[in-house]
């Protein structure tokens, strides 16, 4: 059963959030979708980079209100 | 490719050079790749168990990052043995010259390491000095 987490990542700098979403990444399953939230633009430009390196699946990036919403699958 | 060896070497103890070393080997790390730290000179200090001493501030970027919410050097190095596979090792003559032994330095450093040990570390990868 697949399922989207949230990981507030927001009011923290680089990389913060990136390490925020590794941890998450750790306690979750192949084939769920993990949401960062990040107020830190430049973790919102680093992060689907990272996903990209590693081999993760990135879903998308939204911005809303100053806070980035980064979607991220988990696929190992 | 993600996976070449970078071996970070730390000598200053100002919070900018800590701070930009520790990203780096924690982001290194979580990206799977082989990450080794070498603590020398004046970056050992804060190593030692309950240093309570602030790492000086090189310009307005280290008052910055105190005043807003950066995550902290030393997390990030333990991030990066967490979470990464990173590797830190102090010194062994910063060692003698403060006089601390293994057991006052902080449990997630490795063992005492001599020039000899990191020039061979350091063969195989890129070596980044802060």
């Amino acid at each position: 059963m697949t399922e989207r987490k949230i990981v507030d990542g927001k009011g923290s700098f680089c990389p913060g959030p990136l390490m925020e979403l590794i941890v998450a990444l750790k306690h979750s399953q192949i084939g769920d979708e993990l949401e960062v939230l990040s107020t830190d633009k430049g973790s919102a430009d680093d992060i689907p980079e990272w996903v990209r390196r590693v081999g993760h699946d990135y879903v998308s990036t939204t911005e809303n209100d100053g806070v980035w919403h980064i979607v991220v699958r988990k696929t190992k | 490719m993600v996976g070449q060896k970078i071996c970070v070497v730390v000598i200053s103890g100002t919070l900018e050079r800590l701070q930009a070393a520790a990203m780096l080997a924690s982001v290194a790390a979580v990206s799977g790749q082989e990450v080794r730290v070498f603590l020398s000179m004046n970056a050992l200090p804060h190593f030692i168990k309950g240093s309570t001493a602030e790492a000086p501030h090189e310009g307005p970027m280290g008052d910055l990052m105190k005043a807003r919410k950066v995550p902290e050097f030393k997390t990030l190095f333990e991030q990066a043995i967490e979470l990464g596979s990173a590797r830190l090792y102090p010194c062994s003559m910063a060692m003698d010259v403060l006089g601390v032994g293994s057991e006052q330095l902080e449990d997630y450093l490795e063992e005492a390491t001599g020039l000899s040990r990191l020039l061979t570390e350091v063969q195989d990868g890129q070596v980044w000095t802060f």
